[in-house]
């Protein structure tokens, strides 16, 4: 346990020395955020008061949380593991005594641990200035939005995970991580809330885990639902987190097979 | 398809003809095509991949035109004239210039002293390098949006707006390749700073695709009058459909197309190449 | 008229370090400081240095990737900066590390592309390339994607792409890093008939000594900025005291140095794994391995051997040491 938290540590670290990358994310998520806001709030207007259940100030703080969770949930994801299949080096990474999922996803935790402040609350300041923030005012909402974070920054972390171990199998992944991205992308409800959809592809987002990796937290934190919604939701984030790390064990199970028995 | 051999059928060619500018563009081009075609598999799922792109960016405009009667003072057939003549000509521009957005990247390994080294512009040794045939997925799926535009929309079309219809997706097109040379040269100062530019090419994608009305007043300004993102798409759009433009952005900035991408492609150039004396250390 | 010309030649840089916690501060490094040197053409010149020596920087100014902060330097005439396109097309430059070919396409591939980028009708380049495939035995692997090539083979392949537009000059930095012994010896082979026939000046950068050895009559030896040395080989182990090492495993242990014979001038370094194993430093310029061998094997049997030639580092460090003195 004590070497996943070093880890964890020494990743928080190493991105806490990307100074300029985390000023100019915190700026793009924040034009971003502009964009995003006044599209959704000028629809709003012309409907007369509400969409899909979010009023102006609703859909105001949907925005803005989302940008400020953007990069603490790790919505970009990273390709170190497939490259480090790609040169050979996961052998070491497979030699060593920690578990491999366990080991990158500790890194990830404390990559999302340092993104919070420096790529998470400027664009929340922003966003406070310009158009205002509704946020509850009891803690109930905070405490569970932390933890459904939390989930998501992990659902999040085994998604690309996934998409990353498939190097094993294939050359190149850049098409897969392409389609992964954009689906998404379009179904975490990052580019427009999920109850905005149309009846079908609402469904279709429903069925998947995307809406537990950014929209749930960010309702579940603007205290959009109650408590026992909340909970709900939470649960349905642990039961894809279960499901995920299920395929990812047997993807790591299967693809180190086959790494040895290809001799790398 | 073309074979590691159509390089050398020199059947109908002259072996002493000099290498004319065409000739090598072509080398160039056909070269970075077939490295791409090398990974067949995963070359589909990237043409997949970004023909899904532009259909989730549609998507994203849907969700929200389909709630309301009209969006920013446009019907759904309006805004999808603007998202059409935006795709495309972003879709042109990420063709030939969009990996210059990974230009740290093309630093940061060296690549660029091997470009350096070679006797041609660098800057042309990218654009062939980096032409990335899978996103001709996003061109075809831009181009099947603006047809169905073009044929639900209803517009009152006389010369002048023919020849704006024309003129458009190319000015578009020079528009998001100064934006992304621009970001690529920025990252020879700002090393880190990829993600800055982003939100000059892809955030003017964005702005590009969408009604300009719908926009806060400043950031209407902002990309129209600094980063022209507005006068891809959604000005000419007005003057196309005979609409009324908002306070940032009035009917007239339709024309303002052409001529901001020249004088942006030509500041951009100016930027770029002042990107290449920094690295060499001629700036100082 | 010199290749090269190299007057006063100086770089520095500013970088950030840090300054505290948060703060950084500028700190100007002279990565070369006033250096002179001339290449003729046709000399095969090794420029040797540890790491973070200047080396890098002096190729980059010479190549006109980088402008010198002050001095003067000229390559085939040019000033290498605002002239590089046309100096591109006299000299020819192998990044060891770095590929200048077409990674996903087969090797034969990226020829006909280099050859246009120097504007050499098909006429002229594709003879060229016939003879650089022959000399290199590129034939076996023209078919094969550069990404999957060993690096000997990609190294083959990327000295004759360096070569295909017939420089002047061909620039060489760390070519052999990493190859396996045969693949750095058809290297230098080649290079040397390269040289040889066609005139080609070569300037390298290495770690090996080996390929100096074999390649290069003259070495220059940059350190901390400035040229410690410029000479023959040689001149250089003799200035250095350069020594090799000759590694004997014995058929049976002997315990102690004195046990075994050596000839006059050869020194007893070290015994290990329990006296089968003994090392021996000898001057080559006084004594030749053979020499060394015969006096050991008429005292002990010797089963395996090995030699050991000094090191780069080590002799800078041995130069640089005696030239403070």
């Amino acid at each position: 346990m004590r070497a996943y938290w070093e880890l964890a540590k020494s990743s928080f670290r190493r991105h806490s020395t990307y100074r300029t990358a985390a000023v100019a994310g915190a700026f793009t998520n924040s034009v971003f955020g502009l964009i995003r806001a006044s599209l959704l709030l000028s629809a709003i207007t012309t409907a007369g008061g509400a969409i899909g259940g979010y009023s102006a100030m609703e859909a105001a703080t949907y925005v803005w949380l989302g940008q400020a969770l953007l990069a603490p949930l790790g919505l970009f994801g990273t390709a170190e593991l497939a490259n480090r299949v790609k040169s050979g080096d996961i052998a070491v990474d497979l030699s060593r005594s920690v578990n491999l999922t366990a080991s990158y996803w500790a890194q990830d935790l404390g990559r999302a641990a340092f993104d919070v402040l420096p790529r998470g609350l400027p664009p929340l300041i922003v966003g406070a200035l310009v158009t205002g923030l509704s946020m509850p005012g009891s803690p109930g909402p905070y405490v569970l939005g932390f933890v459904s974070i939390l989930a998501a920054v992990s659902l999040n972390f085994l998604g690309f995970f996934a998409i990353n171990l498939l190097s094993f199998w294939v050359l190149e992944i850049r098409g897969f991580w392409m389609l992964y991205m954009v689906v998404m992308n379009l179904l975490s409800g990052f580019l427009v809330p999920v109850t905005w959809f149309p009846g079908w592809l609402l469904d279709l987002a429903r069925a998947t885990p995307f809406p537990s990796m950014l929209q749930t937290p960010v309702d579940i934190l603007a205290g959009r639902t109650d408590g026992g919604e909340s909970l709900a939701m939470v649960g349905i984030q642990l039961l894809w987190l279960a499901v995920l790390l299920i395929i990812v064990q047997m993807m790591v199970r299967f693809g180190s097979r086959r790494l040895v028995v290809q001799g790398g | 398809m073309a074979s590691p051999r159509a390089l050398r059928s020199g059947a109908g060619r002259d072996p002493h003809a000099p290498v004319t500018n065409l000739v090598l563009l072509k080398l160039l081009v056909s070269a970075r095509l077939r490295s791409q075609l090398a990974y067949r598999g995963s070359f589909l799922s990237d043409v997949a991949g970004q023909i899904l792109l532009g259909l989730t960016e549609f998507v994203e405009l849907y969700a929200i035109v389909h709630n309301v009667s009209s969006f920013g003072g446009m019907t759904f057939a309006q805004t999808l004239l603007v998202f059409g003549l935006a795709s495309v000509a972003f879709a042109l521009g990420d063709l030939l210039l969009g990996e210059t957005d990974s230009m740290s990247e093309t630093i940061r390994s060296g690549k660029l002293e091997v470009l350096l080294v070679r006797p041609l512009p660098v800057l042309l040794q990218l654009a062939t390098s980096d032409f990335q045939l899978r996103r001709v997925g996003r061109l075809i799926f831009a181009l099947a949006a603006l047809a169905a535009a073009l044929l639900f929309a209803d517009i009152a079309w006389d010369p002048a707006k023919v020849v704006l219809a024309l003129i458009t997706p190319l000015a578009g097109a020079a528009i998001f390749c100064a934006l992304f040379l621009g970001a690529g040269a920025m990252q020879f100062w700002i090393l880190d700073g990829r993600q800055f530019a982003n939100a000059f090419t892809y955030g003017g994608r964005y702005v590009a695709s969408m009604p300009g009305a719908a926009l806060f007043f400043p950031i209407q300004i902002f990309f129209t009058f600094v980063i022209p993102a507005t006068l891809v798409a959604y000005a000419p759009s007005l003057v196309i459909l005979g609409l009324d433009g908002p306070a940032g952005i009035p009917a007239w900035t339709g024309w303002l197309g052409l001529p901001a991408a020249v004088v942006l492609s030509g500041l951009m150039l100016l930027l770029w190449r002042a990107a290449i004396k920094k690295y060499t250390g001629a700036g100082g | 008229m010199p290749i090269i010309e190299v007057e006063e030649l100086s770089r520095e840089f500013q970088v950030m370090e840090p300054a505290g916690r948060f703060r950084r501060r500028k700190k100007t490094v002279h990565a070369v400081r006033g250096i002179d040197f001339i290449v003729e053409p046709g000399e095969a010149v090794g420029y040797i240095g540890a790491n973070g020596a200047g080396k890098s920087t002096t190729i980059k100014m010479l190549t006109g990737v980088l402008v010198p902060s002050s001095g003067r330097v000229s390559v085939c005439g040019f000033n290498p900066v605002p002239q590089r396109k046309a100096l591109a097309r006299k000299i020819g430059v192998v990044f060891g590390q770095r590929s200048q070919l077409w990674w996903d396409l087969p090797l034969q591939d990226s020829y006909p592309i280099l050859g246009a980028m120097h504007r050499m009708p098909e006429a002229d380049w594709k003879p060229r390339f016939q003879e650089l495939a022959g000399q290199m035995d590129l034939g076996e692997f023209l078919t094969t994607p550069v990404r999957q090539l060993s690096l000997g083979q990609r190294m083959r392949g990327e000295v004759a792409a360096a070569l295909l537009h017939r420089p002047e000059l061909i620039i060489l930095d760390e070519p052999t890093i990493g190859l396996d012994m045969i693949s750095k010896e058809k290297l230098r082979q080649f290079l040397d008939a390269e040289r040889r026939e066609n005139g080609t000046t070569l300037l390298l950068t290495t770690h090996d000594m080996s390929d100096i050895q074999r390649l290069c009559q003259r070495v220059l030896v940059v350190d901390d900025g400035a040229i410690a040395y410029d000479g023959p080989l040689t001149g250089l182990a003799d200035v250095a005291g350069a020594v090799r090492t000759m590694v004997v495993d014995l058929a049976a242990p002997v315990h102690s140095a004195d046990l075994l014979s050596l000839p006059d001038g050869a020194v007893h370094q070290g015994i290990e794994a329990e006296g089968i194993r003994h090392s021996v430093s000898f001057d080559p310029r006084k004594l030749s391995a053979a020499t060394v061998l015969a006096a050991i094997s008429s005292t002990a049997e010797v089963a395996d051997l090995s030699l050991h030639e000094p090191d780069i580092e080590h002799l800078v460090r041995q130069l640089y040491g005696s030239a403070r003195l």
